[in-house]
């Protein structure tokens, strides 16, 4: 059972003359109960996908459905099944956090006390400051707010844009156990994110950039797919090493990865003749074959596309 | 050796509140140095002190050749700053904002022409020079907001968050540029959430409740914390914090 089928669906923005597609040709499936990721960066489309899911855009065309129903005909109907926490922090700042969740639970013709249970992990950590005005909460606070008031209805579905952008590496980490915890809870959840490192924390991701699906899978199947052996490169001088690997012809690609570049080969059979080459320079290299990560499959996804950051006219 | 940035006992109190707690530590020249903390650390309230915008309550440090309690205002002339939440002004054109940073830190007319210039071909941006900052993409303006940055030629740039959310070539893009300046001597001194970042850094140190819990490569830091990445190591040492938000 599919709680989300979105067919080709398209969407531009700005003025007619002179369109910005956001969107072009996506399709997808998120089956109940699933914890679906959308991996991508600033400016890929996240965002509209997202508004167009909550019904809250229509697409220019394609079809959508949200728990059966249709996103532009059944729309008062989606909103009563779905959570949504928008990217930017979208409560009333002024209220307490106690009078943001009772305005939220009102809204939606329920109270705290109903769904207590499935706030609870949630609201522990809140109750302190429940007298806190909103605006005044520090951002990993605002953020379980927020969260809170998006469930306080029992949302069957619950949309997540980049909820743990610039938020700290604690904090994302106890956010992502609550999401966990939520989807035992049976709760289909969508969530974006621009870190790479949060896909594997996902059932199935899909891979977005400048308004395309690169892949869609479970994040091992994608990582299992990268196709091609990869090298971890590592010298006393990192600089001078990836301007010397990328004058190798036998280098495909070279990419810095914090203390190592990932290197891939034209032909893997000529690693050695690479490290011949290269420690023929003076470095002190170091190097070992290594599983692909998801972001070693982004990039090669998008160098195979061809992808390149447009140039605006 | 030399030390762009030295670092003695520097603290700040607020009131009863200590934000900085008698750090210590050293930068070299063109090292990559990365400055990390959970929210509420005190890394906002250290790096303004290294950048000459606030006075230690006790404590002493050495910028840029500069003595931090006698000439903040010369710190800033011979540093530079970039931050992802505000660097250039999206109204003006690319070639405004450059000559803009270039009079702001006294360049001359001759100087800030010729500065565009480079600036403009090393970033295969001649043809946008007159485009308003606004209306290009997210890394395209992030090379930007570097490049002017680094406009009047500073001994130490200083880095707040620099690369959230642009893609993972833009973003390697961006890393290029910061090891090209390290390379020819720039200090560069990094902060940032994201432990991935932290990974390409020369050395890391992470600030937890005010103080300096841990400064080392990356490398020794996987080792000394038994930990596989950057990120295990953070949350090993923040989820001891005692700082409440």
């Amino acid at each position: 059972m599919n709680a989300i089928v979105v067919e080709k669906i398209k969407k531009s923005s700005g003025i007619k003359k002179k369109p910005v597609v956001a969107l072009s040709d996506i399709s997808f499936e998120v089956k109940t109960g699933e914890l679906f990721g959308f991996i991508g960066a600033d400016g890929a489309g996240k965002t509209t996908l997202f508004r167009i899911l909550t019904t809250l855009l229509i697409p220019d065309s394609g079809k959508v459905s949200i728990g059966g129903m249709d996103v532009v005909d059944d729309f008062k109907k989606i909103r009563k099944i779905i959570g949504y926490m928008p990217g930017k922090f979208s409560l009333y700042q002024d209220l307490t956090v106690e009078e943001n969740i009772q305005f939220f639970a009102t809204i939606f013709n329920t109270t705290l006390t109903e769904n207590y249970h499935l706030v609870k992990d949630i609201y522990s950590h809140l109750e302190n400051f429940k007298d806190r005005k909103a605006g005044a909460l520090s951002g990993g606070m605002k953020q379980k707010l927020a969260l809170c008031c998006a469930l306080i209805h029992k949302p069957k579905i619950l949309f997540l844009d980049e909820p743990t952008t610039g938020v700290d590496a604690v904090s994302r980490k106890e956010f992502w156990e609550l999401l966990k915890s939520l989807q035992e809870k049976n709760i289909t959840i969508v969530v974006s994110t621009p870190y790479m490192d949060e896909a594997t924390l996902c059932d199935r991701v899909a891979l977005i950039h400048q308004g395309l699906i690169l892949q869609i899978n479970e994040p091992q199947v994608i990582t299992q797919n990268f196709g091609k052996p990869l090298w971890a490169f590592q010298s006393d001088n990192m600089y001078k090493l990836r301007l010397d690997l990328l004058s190798l012809n036998e280098v495909e690609s070279c990419y810095p990865f914090g203390q190592y570049h990932h290197v891939t080969l034209n032909n893997p059979d000529n690693i050695l003749e690479v490290e011949s080459k290269i420690k023929s320079k003076n470095h002190e290299l170091r190097y070992e074959k290594i599983p692909a990560s998801i972001e070693d499959c982004f990039l090669s996804l998008m160098s195979e596309r061809k992808i390149e950051t447009p140039i605006p006219v | 050796m030399t030390y762009p940035i030295q670092v003695q006992n520097l603290t700040k109190k607020f009131d009863q509140f200590t934000a900085v707690d008698n750090i210590t530590f050293k930068v070299k020249e063109g090292e990559i140095f990365g400055f990390l903390g959970a929210n509420g650390a005190g890394k906002t309230t250290a790096m303004r002190m290294l950048c000459g915008l606030s006075l230690p309550t006790s404590g002493e440090a050495e910028i840029a050749g500069f003595d931090l309690n006698k000439y903040p205002e010369k710190i800033k002339k011979n540093i530079g700053y970039m931050s992802q939440k505000f660097s250039l002004y999206e109204d003006l054109t690319v070639r405004e904002n450059i000559r803009f940073y270039g009079g702001i830190y006294g360049l001359d007319n001759e100087k800030i022409k010729s500065k565009t210039n480079t600036m403009l071909s090393t970033l295969s941006l001649l043809e946008e020079k007159n485009t308003l900052v606004k209306s290009l993409p997210l890394g395209w303006r992030q090379k930007i907001a570097f490049s002017v940055a680094m406009v009047h030629d500073p001994k130490i740039i200083f880095l707040d968050e620099p690369t959230g959310g642009v893609d993972p070539i833009a973003r390697r893009e961006f890393w290029n540029m910061i090891y090209e300046v390290a390379n020819n001597g720039t200090t560069v001194f990094v902060t940032t959430h994201y432990m991935d970042e932290a990974e390409y850094c020369s050395r890391v140190c992470i600030m937890v409740d005010g103080r300096i819990d841990a400064l080392d490569t990356p490398l020794s830091l996987k080792k000394q914390f038994n930990s596989k990445d950057m990120n295990e190591v953070f949350v090993k040492l923040a989820r001891h914090s005692k700082r409440t938000e």
